[in-house]
Formats: C-alpha cells, structure tokens, sequence
C-alpha cells in the first residue's frame, strides 16, 4: 500500500450493527482527523455507545470496516487494537491502587519498573493526581475517579482514546471543570478522541466537530459554530440548543403562523414564498414594547435566567420563546420580530437560494 | 466524593432529623404496654439462648464428666478418660484422619467443576440457562437418603461401592450447590467493564480471568469452598452407604460411638467434630464481613 492513501485518524467506514434483531447502527460514515475531538452526541438509543464499543473491540461490526492510520482493525480482538477506552463507570480495579490501575497495561508488555514508574508518575501529573498514587479507587472521589480512567486510558499511548459518556456520573459543578480539563489534556498531546455524550452543551463547548445522532445514522457532522446557527434537519435544530418551530407560509417577508399571526422575518431574502416549517432560535426572536413592525405577542411568563431572560410569549395560537436582555421591563403586550430564522421542509433545511449576507 | 461517603451523609442527616422525636419518647414515663412488650422480649432472647446453646454445654460437660446423676446441676466428678480412649481407639483415629481427607480432596474436585459452570453461569446467555442453575437444587429437594440409595445402585454397577472415589462422588453431591451458586452470585457482582478495561489495557481473556475476575470473585469462592469443606466433612448417610466397611469417617463413626461407647465418649467425638465448622466459619465471619467485598461494589 502506498504511503499517501493512508488517511491518519479514524475511520468508520459504512458500518451497521444490528443487536437483538435491531439495526443499532445502519450505514454510519465518520471520519475523524489525527488530532482532532469528536463528539458523537444524541438522545439514548441512538447508536453513540454501540458506535464507541465497535471502535474499541467490543462489538464487531456486521457490516463495514473501521480504519485507524489508514489500516483495517475490524477484526482485531480491543486487547490488538491502538484504542484506549474510559468507561462510563470509571471501571477501575477496586483491589489495585491507583498506581497498579494505571500500571497494569504497561506491566503487561514488561517494561522494565523505572520506564513503567516513570511513565505512570508523567502520567498522574498530567490529570493532577500526583498525591493519590497509593490510594485505592474506593478512596477518592468521583472526580477523581474519573481522571484516573483517564490516565490509565493515556498511558498507553494511544492513537485513539473513546470516551463513553465520562462526566455523567459527575455533579454539575465538577462536570464543567473536568470537561474543560479533559479539552486542555487532550489539545496538549494532540490525541484523536472521540467522546460520546448526550449533553449537547458539552459537545459544544469541548468538540473540534460534532456528530448528531440519532437512529443509527449520522445527522449532521460539522463544527460546533455551524451546528448551532444551520443545524441540517428539524431533529439537529430541535435537539441541539431550544428552537421555536412552526408550520405555516412564508410571504412578503413574514410569516404567517397558525392562528393568522404573521411575524416579520429579517433575513430570508433567499428563498421563495410557500409552506414551510420555520425554525426559530429564542434570542433571534427581537421583542420591542413601543410599536415598531411586528406581530402582537401577549406575555405569558417571565423567567430569570440570570444573564438572561427567558420570556413565555404567545403569538396567535402559537406559544414563543424569547431570550432577552435581563434588565427588560417587559409589558403585558409586546412586538416580535424574527432577526434570523431557518426554513425546513421535509425535515430538512432548505437553502437560501442566493448567497444572503447574515448581519 | 465517593458513593459511600456520599450515603453515609444521607443517612446521618437522617437520623440526626428524627433525633428530638426520639428524645420526646425518651421522657415519656414507661406504660405497663412497653415493660410488657420489653420483659417478652427479653424472655424470647433467653430461651432462644438455652435452645441453641443448652446442648453444646451439655455436650462439653458430658465429655469431661465422670460420675453424673440425675438431680445434680454438675457432675460430681471430673475426668479426662474419655478424650484420652477417644484418641487411644485406633479406628477412631482413623475415622479423623479420614475425614480430613476426604473433606479437602472433595472441596478442590468440586471448585475444578464447579467454578467453570459458574463462569458460565454468570457470563453467558445459553438456553437452559436458567432450569439448569434451579435444577441444582434437585439434590437438596427430595430426601437425601432416597438419593444415595438409587445412587448406590448406579455405583454398584460402577464398582464404586467400598471405593474411595465412590466416597468421593457421593461427598462431591452435597457440596455442588453452594459451589456454583455462590460463585455465580460473585462472578455476576463484578461489572462486565472492569474485565472490558482490562482487555483494552491490553490483556487477552485469560489473563483477564486471573487479574481481574478471579480476584474479586475471591471472597465469595472462599466462602463456598469453606461450605463445600463443612458440606463433605459432615456428610454421614451418603459416606455411610458407600464407605462401609472400608471407610468410615468422623460422622459415620457417629453411630457406632453412639450405638457402643458411652455417651461421654460421643460427647467428645461430637465436640472434635465440631471444632473444624466453628474455626472455618469464623474464618468465614472475618472475611466476609470486612466489609471488603461489600467496599470493592461500591465503585460505580
């Protein structure tokens, strides 16, 4: 084989997997860069972990192949495989300490005791974790836990490291610090990841690109940026971030919702008038108390959000949402306008049909 | 913070919300109900206590004692005759020597077949599955002797009758039970992703058995072969039936000691029999009720 052909990273080419007389997976494409932080992110049953496991060893695809560095591991046993997991539960030894956990694959391939100690202590460094050595998993902390996982995982210096759901076991508080520090030790060795999560906030503040999932099949695979503002179907719009959405005719510029209400829309110059499903982030819904175009919207709730508002709209017979700015004083009685909206039909987001410049 | 910690901080924010109602029923004067309630209770406790351990001092003083009638509390003379033509009787001493190894050879053969089926038992999804891990218990369901008759028939034919395998098989019955149930129970403890982990460190399945499985399977094995070792050594019928005349172990030397000694003589034999199933249960008790088992499930 020559050399040029061997695309680094990971490649899951066109594979399916059926469990239990279900198609799990069915036909996935993903191709992950040397180097770069995947998130397979979806609802449950979606195929994420099934995905992951296929990677790491433990199912076998029954269709397709999986290409890491360009060379089919399909059929490896995971033991074969340059992949290193962290499991969902940590699944650390409880009767090794934590030196022994992280140990155990380098004392597999007898390495002399100064190389594996080294290492390991670089290691343990690396996830802070220095003074835990000689403690047992039972010892410490969730958090903890779960960076010994981690080190364990990277101290055998994979090609590719899968995460599987890692923060879920986590409180809220120390879910957003571990994420930020699983993003900082990853860019700083510069590993191909892939890590699978069903929280979208985490996929969007920790992905170099993000795969929605859902089905089996991949959605939508594209940059957090991109995934936000042009999310590729109604299920990608509706399930990453809130999204009002509505059916109703695009004419003239507004459009018409149910209940006769027609919104004003700023930037569809592109597209042609008829039915469509429209797609609406809350904080591109533009409120105004004083007049203005707009349609009438009556106040249902206020939510603070600190930041933020939320506010509960109801426009026709159509329910709203809209972030605004905290200090608002809103009246019972508003004008809305949509700044920036997205059109879907068929469940998918249709295109304007000339370059339109987004303010 | 760890799962434990964590439940231990639920539990004491728990007890410390019902602390003033307790003390509230503290100063309450004691009704007739209550002191009733308490005397039954402490009535129960004792007879209780006499039940199960009247006869084990009766049995030691039996066995130390020389002269004893009836109206007495205590006997009235002391003697150590009967430990000393305990252990003076040849086929005494044998029958002990006997059991002890009968009870290890029968433990071991039982862990080499049983433990694979608890493997089994645990990890895979077979069809049977299930009737075959209840139909275990066939041997403990229908009475014991009625088993061991029919088997006799069977090990006539075999030529086993009178063999020290014969012996062996019919000890080995008694014990599969708990030798592929309690293993099965501690193999199925330990999370499939720990033996996952260890697979993707890089160790093949085999390996994986040995560091991983076995290890955390180990204290719920030992307390099987620990029953398995009491289930041989008291086993009397079954050995009985097939060991005559060529082996007679401590519990069917029972019913001779019974049937010919004096009661004290079988006072002391009970007692020697009795020694080897109190120091392994409270071998058992240490192990078991660490707390390191129960720790080491605790990681989610």
């Amino acid at each position: 084989m020559t050399t040029e052909a061997r695309p680094a990273g990971l490649l899951i080419d066109r594979v399916s997997k059926d469990l239990g007389g279900r198609t799990i997976v069915s036909d996935m494409r993903l191709e992950v860069h040397a180097g770069e932080l995947t998130c397979l992110l979806g609802p449950s049953g979606c195929g994420k972990t099934t995905t992951l496991r296929m990677v790491g060893g433990f199912l076998q695809p029954d269709a397709g192949a999986i290409l890491i560095d360009g060379s089919d591991v399909s059929r490896l046993a995971p033991e074969k495989r340059p992949t290193a997991m962290v499991f969902q539960n940590y699944a650390l030894w409880p009767h090794m300490t934590v030196f022994k956990n992280v140990s155990f694959g380098l004392r597999l391939r007898k390495l002399p005791k100064r190389e594996i100690r080294e290492r390991v202590e670089h290691v343990l460094e690396l996830v802070g974790l220095t003074h835990h050595i000689h403690s047992y998993p039972a010892r410490i902390s969730g958090g903890e836990q779960q960076r010994v996982a981690l080190a364990r995982a990277l101290v055998l210096e994979p090609k590719v490291l899968l995460l599987d759901e890692p923060l879920s076991n986590l409180d809220a508080k120390l879910r957003v610090r571990v994420r930020e520090d699983i993003r900082e030790i990853q860019q700083r060795i510069g590993i191909t990841t892939v890590f699978v999560t069903h929280d979208q906030d985490e996929a969007l503040s920790i992905s170099d690109r993000i795969a929605v999932m859902s089905g089996g099949k991949v959605e939508q695979y594209a940059d957090p940026r991109t995934l936000y503002r042009e999310p590729a179907t109604h299920f990608v719009a509706s399930f990453v971030g809130a999204m009002n959405f509505y059916s109703g005719t695009l004419a003239g510029g507004a459009f018409r919702l149910g209940g006769g209400a027609s919104v004003p829309v700023e930037s569809l110059e592109g597209h042609r008038d008829g039915e469509y499903e429209i797609g609406v982030r809350p904080e591109d819904v533009s409120v105004s108390a004083n007049g203005g175009p707009g349609a009438d919207a009556l106040v249902l709730r206020e939510i603070p959000r600190g930041h933020y508002k939320e506010l509960v709209l109801r426009v026709g017979e159509e329910e709203m949402r809209a972030f605004v700015a905290p200090d608002l004083v809103a009246a019972d009685r508003l004008h809305v306008r949509f700044a920036r909206a997205l059109l879907y039909r068929d469940g998918l987001l249709q295109p304007s049909e000339k370059p339109v410049a987004v303010s | 913070m760890s799962a434990i910690e964590q439940q231990g901080v639920a539990l004491g924010g728990l007890e410390q919300a019902e602390l003033p109602v307790a003390r509230a029923n503290r100063r309450r004067r004691p009704t007739v109900r209550s002191v009733a309630l308490r005397l039954l209770g402490g009535v129960l406790v004792a007879a209780l206590l006499v039940f199960m351990v009247g006869p084990l001092v009766w049995l030691s003083l039996r066995a130390f004692s020389g002269l004893w009638q009836f109206p007495r509390l205590l006997p009235s003379t002391w003697t150590v005759q009967w430990w000393r033509s305990v252990f003076d009787d040849k086929s005494l001493a044998h029958s002990i020597k006997l059991s002890f190894e009968f009870a290890p050879i029968v433990t071991v053969l039982s862990a080499a077949i049983c433990l694979p089926a608890a493997y089994a038992f645990s990890r895979l999804k077979f069809p049977g599955r299930f009737a075959l891990l209840v139909s275990l218990f066939a041997t403990n369901a229908f009475p014991k002797i009625g088993l061991y008759v029919s088997m006799a028939g069977v090990f006539y034919s075999l030529h086993l009758m009178g063999t020290f395998m014969g012996v062996v098989f019919v000890q080995l019955i008694g014990t599969i039970v708990f030798m592929t149930w309690i293993p099965t129970a501690a193999f199925s403890a330990i999370p499939r992703s720990l033996e996952e982990a260890a697979r993707d460190a890089g160790a093949g399945p085999l390996r994986v058995f040995f560091r991983i499985t076995f290890p955390l399977a180990a204290p719920g094995i030992l307390v099987a072969m620990i029953l398995s070792f009491l289930a041989a050594f008291d086993e009397a019928q079954g050995t009985f039936l097939v060991g005559i005349p060529n082996y007679i172990t401590m519990p069917t030397e029972m019913y001779t000691l019974v049937l010919n000694y004096p009661e004290q003589a079988a006072a002391v034999f009970s007692i020697l029999l009795a020694i080897p199933s109190v120091v392994l249960m409270s071998l058992v008790r240490k192990h078991v009720m660490g707390g390191k088992l129960a720790e080491g499930f605790q990681i989610r």
